[in-house]
């Protein structure tokens, strides 16, 4: 794409618009080599989506008081979000005790998105298929391990490749179509999701700060130029937006996986 | 020869571009299509029953995230085409 782009405005001079590796692919810098302690910016970005919300829980807990303050007030009305609008929602009083599980998904990723937006970093972690991948796949072994464990392993699996009601002559089909989407397609779309979703608004926003930046070079007198500016601006409100309403439809998603293992639908 | 095989992967290339946007739009068309239905209905239902309100934007959520997933899918295939 940037060889057209370069081909068609001549080499010096047109509009230079960054490879995808440069975008997507960071050197690391510390432990270089072949180890497994390499870390670049997205493993730091991960370390960080991981110590922030133990920080701020920490902190919360530490100074508890009865009219919450500060940061136990973002603490507690973030607990309550979640119980009121995933747990309760999807799974009842029964699915309090997958609570510090579900919290602790949507803090991650919610996490390792807003980097997209904070100044300096701008890189949203789950750009990076790895860690939607990961969750994925532990979402995937806990729905199963729950549904396993609470109705025993061939009921559960009679249970979700045969829902009730299908006539007879539909047995085959419904069964094929229930296990492909259920086993394989569940946590395919749940890590594509999340992935493709933080890729998009990352492109997005470069695509548009690529361009202020050379409408600016050109020439900063042109009222145009102001065009792109504004919609990066509101681009950038839209993938706030963007990164909280992934995190919540994550943990939503898992809820109702673990809901539906836990109660099969008669 | 050499000649005709380079402008062949140039065509191949041009070919593959051309299929990722193609492959993106119309993968875009049918989630358009049912996220407007979906959130469309759920403002309905909002508007009749407004104490539901809750209930019905969770389900609505769900019903954007399954729905959403086929067009990015279509984004998938277009960075694979374009950039793998």
């Amino acid at each position: 794409m940037n060889q057209l782009l370069a081909a068609g405005n001549g080499d010096s001079g047109g509009l230079h618009f960054p490879s995808i590796e440069s975008l997507l692919e960071w050197p690391g810098f510390l432990f270089e080599g072949n180890t497994y302690f390499e870390l670049n910016k997205v493993g730091l970005i991960y370390l960080f989506a991981m110590a922030a919300p133990l920080l701020i829980f920490f902190l919360a807990s530490r100074k508890s008081s009865l009219v919450p303050r500060g940061v136990q007030t973002v603490a507690e009305s973030s607990v309550d979000f979640v119980r009121e609008n995933v747990v309760m929602q999807t799974m009842g009083p029964d699915g309090m005790k997958f609570m510090p599980f579900l919290l602790s998904l949507f803090f991650f990723i919610f996490f390792a998105n807003i980097t997209e937006v904070i100044p300096f970093i701008q890189f949203p972690a789950n750009s990076r298929m790895a860690a939607p991948a990961l969750l994925a796949i532990i979402v995937w072994f806990v729905f199963n391990a729950v549904g396993i464990k609470s109705q025993g392993f061939f009921s559960y699996f009679k249970n979700t490749v045969i829902p009730p009601g299908v006539p007879g002559a539909l047995l085959p089909l419904v069964a094929v179509i229930e296990f492909v989407s259920t086993f394989l397609v569940r946590p395919f779309s749940l890590a594509v999701r999340l992935f493709a979703n933080m890729l998009a608004g990352h492109l997005l926003l470069v695509t548009f700060a690529v361009l202020c930046e050379n409408l600016w070079a050109k020439n900063i007198l042109v009222s145009i130029i102001w065009a792109p500016f504004v919609v990066l601006i509101g681009l950038t409100g839209f993938e706030i937006l963007v990164a909280f309403l992934q995190a919540f439809i994550f943990t939503i998603l898992t809820a109702v996986y673990i809901g539906g293992a836990l109660h099969p639908e008669h | 020869m050499i000649d005709l095989l380079a402008q062949a992967d140039n065509a191949l290339d041009g070919l593959k571009a051309v299929g990722a946007g193609l492959g993106y739009g119309l993968a875009a068309i049918g989630p358009g299509v049912g996220i407007g239905l979906v959130v469309g209905n759920a403002i309905t239902a909002m508007a009749r029953q407004p104490e539901s309100a809750g209930m019905v934007r969770t389900t609505m959520f769900l019903g954007i995230a399954f729905t959403e997933a086929l067009a990015l899918i279509g984004f998938v295939v277009f960075i694979l085409l374009n950039f793998a």
